[in-house]
């Protein structure tokens, strides 16, 4: 069967009124069955999609409808895929990456947004949707002056709606927590799944990293500042149950390397882990060829894949199979499994950003913190 | 014996109108109904439609409230009844973990590939395996329960008196009570705390009618099931011997969103594990009704049966 790209120019060389009824007719990327369609109609010299699939060639030539301004380049996109993805113009010498204009589908992280395909059968979950019947938890702001990572440090608390000095709750204690509440919804999710009474309402410390590429990967102070200083004034002020099984650490990327080297440094304080995207590299042999930004990732991974000891009881694992790191995280697995951990491992075909770790989050939390949905029966 | 009715779901199609007629509360008495929802917690008192639904006769027990009143004005009670909340939740982990072997292995049995003699009677010995696994449980709930008990004596504190004094004082003036469902555990709770088993046993000729987690709190045993949560398919599991003041069945609130209905293999182990009782699911519009000594079923009320079929039947008598 011909897709609608071919079927259009199978009608000849076509003229702008065509164009623009083509354009017009469509959403882009075409996503046919496991064919996507990416299109671009501009001047340009050389057009080029720029992807994150690991496994694919990040650049991606485009073809010109001879005659035309019209280029277009059609990709594998298994279904419920997510790619993220701009477009890379090229013309008078100069280039310039762009979001899609034929796409208003976006997704943003710390460095602007990227444009996103939607591989068949993918759908935004609707628990990431602000949900009006869902009852919003509050902010708080805690100023610590004085930290072992040498200044002063902030920490924003997410308290569940109808937070109560009476009750307790469980302490979730994220890493990059500013990161995860603009790009991942993370508030709107905590909002609706605890409305569902599919996550147990929870007490959240979002912290917000200096400089987080020297802090995360194992750094003595970071660990001392989380579980020596947060966690105590967490307990002091709020109402918290003081069972390890009720405190967790949560990271992405070299926030999950932050998240699992505080516990490995403090075994049996935290019996909770959500790790998303961990960079966990690590050499069998020989050097990493991740640069030095990694070194001391790979030394903490090697050390704790020689002896990882015990640190939590917990541990909920998720990466995109379209993430470089995707070796990584599942040789993590049987070491963690191996620990006596239970360890819960979940892929998805999607990449190193921020709505995939948000489309995660439902099966971490409630798997970590189930709710109380097992015991309403309304 | 107490009498009554066991109701599936209220919220959106109730029929605890129809019950109160069934019961023969007559609602020319000028008695009221008491109405405990304490399993809506904090929103306990929001019982505007239920007191509708009721005829604009009911008087809300207000369990949580006390209870909340309990714990402020008794620092120990409070510290005390944590600790033992504690212990239960420790204690239900462990089960858990039991029980997900022993289920596992149940499910392994019955689908393995064997002459079906030989599957039947290995997965009578799981299924036995698992009944004594529950007892055990139970048995360990009642017993930290009652250490409890021992040790605080809840219903000589001042402070649980003054509320069982006013408790006392409405139940006298009520002709019917209506316990609503909710936060099971919460629920049942409270529900002990204020010692309802034995004052709704003392007033037989006072009909209960209760639904969904409120049915089955008085039932003999609290089952609590979800085939599909968001963390994965989960396993049934005992809470507690609920207040028997409705003996010989198990209820599903919401069975069928909560259970895979259609999976036979699986219902069948449900029903044969707690084949000492009747299971029935009690979804919207559905009833059970006991008259003290025989139970009888509504029209849509369905049975899961030992060999994984619903069927819809009149239980029989306990």
């Amino acid at each position: 069967m011909k897709s609608a790209i071919q079927t259009f120019l199978s009608k000849g060389p076509p003229d702008e009124v065509a164009i623009a009824a083509f354009l017009k007719a469509h959403t882009f990327p075409i996503v046919e069955g496991r064919q996507a369609t990416f299109v671009y109609h501009g001047a340009a010299d050389a057009v080029n999609l720029r992807h994150w699939v690991f496994g694919l060639a990040s650049s991606q030539s485009f073809e010109r409808v001879p005659t035309t301004n019209l280029w277009h380049h059609t990709l594998e996109i298994p279904p419920q895929s997510r790619v993220e993805y701009k477009l890379e113009i090229h013309q008078a010498g100069h280039r310039q990456w762009i979001q899609d204009p034929l796409n208003s589908n976006l997704a943003h992280d710390p460095f602007g947004a990227n444009s996103v395909c939607h591989g068949q059968g993918y759908e935004r979950p609707d628990w990431t949707e602000p949900d009006p019947d869902a009852r919003k938890g509050s902010l708080k702001e805690m100023l610590f002056s004085q930290t072992t990572l040498g200044g002063p440090r902030r920490v924003s608390v997410y308290l569940p709606a109808r937070f109560r000095e009476t009750r307790r709750y469980p302490l979730l204690i994220v890493h990059d927590g500013g990161d995860y509440m603009r790009y991942a919804s993370l508030q709107t999710v905590l909002d609706n799944l605890i409305h569902r009474l599919e996550v147990a309402p929870l007490v959240v410390a979002l912290t917000h990293p200096g400089d987080r590429l020297g802090e995360y990967p194992n750094h003595p102070g970071h660990a001392a500042f989380i579980a020596e200083q947060l966690l105590p004034e967490m307990q002091a002020k709020f109402p918290l149950y003081e069972a390890p099984a009720s405190r967790c650490l949560m990271g992405a990327s070299f926030g999950g390397v932050a998240a699992l080297s505080t516990a490995w440094r403090y075994p049996g304080v935290f019996g909770r882990l959500l790790l998303q995207s961990g960079s966990f590299a690590f050499t069998d042999i020989g050097e990493s060829k991740r640069g030095p930004t990694f070194a001391k990732v790979v030394d903490f991974i090697n050390a704790f894949r020689d002896r990882p000891g015990k640190p939590s009881e917990k541990v909920y694992l998720s990466c995109g199979t379209y993430e470089s790191l995707i070796y990584e995280n599942r040789t993590m697995v049987p070491v963690l499994q191996g620990t006596g951990m239970d360890v819960r491992y979940e892929e998805a075909r999607d990449g190193h950003n921020w709505e995939n770790w948000r489309d995660r989050l439902r099966s971490g939390l409630s798997w970590l913190f189930p709710g109380p949905l097992w015991m309403v029966y309304e | 014996m107490t009498v009554g009715m066991l109701l599936g779901p209220q919220r959106l199609h109730p029929i605890v109108g129809e019950a109160l007629e069934l019961l023969k509360v007559d609602p020319a008495d000028g008695r009221k109904i008491a109405a405990i929802t304490a399993g809506w917690q904090e929103r306990e008192a929001e019982d505007q439609e239920l007191c509708a639904a009721l005829g604009n006769r009911s008087v809300n027990l207000m369990l949580h409230a006390r209870g909340e009143a309990v714990f402020r004005d008794d620092p120990d009670f409070f510290a005390a009844h944590r600790a033992k909340q504690d212990r239960l939740r420790s204690l239900q982990d462990l089960y858990r973990l039991r029980l997900a072997s022993t289920l596992k292995a149940a499910r392994r049995v019955q689908q393995a590939t064997a002459p079906r003699d030989l599957i039947e009677s290995e997965l009578e010995e799981s299924l036995q395996a698992l009944r004594l696994l529950d007892a055990h449980h139970v048995a360990k709930v009642r017993q930290i329960e009652e250490d409890f008990d021992r040790r605080t004596k809840p219903l000589q504190r001042l402070s649980v008196r003054r509320q069982l004094a006013e408790i006392d004082a409405i139940l006298a003036e009520c002709s019917a009570v209506a316990i609503a469902g909710g936060h099971v555990a919460v629920l049942y709770n409270r529900m002990r705390m204020f010692d309802l088993k034995s004052r709704l046993a003392e007033r037989p000729e006072v009909p209960i009618m209760a639904w969904s987690a409120g049915a089955m709190v008085v039932s003999d045993r609290i089952v609590l099931f979800h085939d599909s949560p968001p963390q994965g398919r989960g396993n049934a599991e005992l809470l507690a011997n609920g207040l028997g003041l409705f003996p010989g069945v198990v209820v599903l609130p919401h069975a069928r969103r909560r259970l895979l209905l259609h999976d036979h293999a699986r219902i069948s182990v449900f029903a044969r594990r707690h084949a000492t009782a009747a299971c029935f699911a009690l979804d919207d519009r559905c009833w059970l009704r006991f008259d003290g000594a025989r139970w009888f079923s509504g029209p849509n009320t369905f049975q899961l049966c030992s060999d994984g079929q619903l069927i819809t039947t009149t239980p029989a008598a306990p």
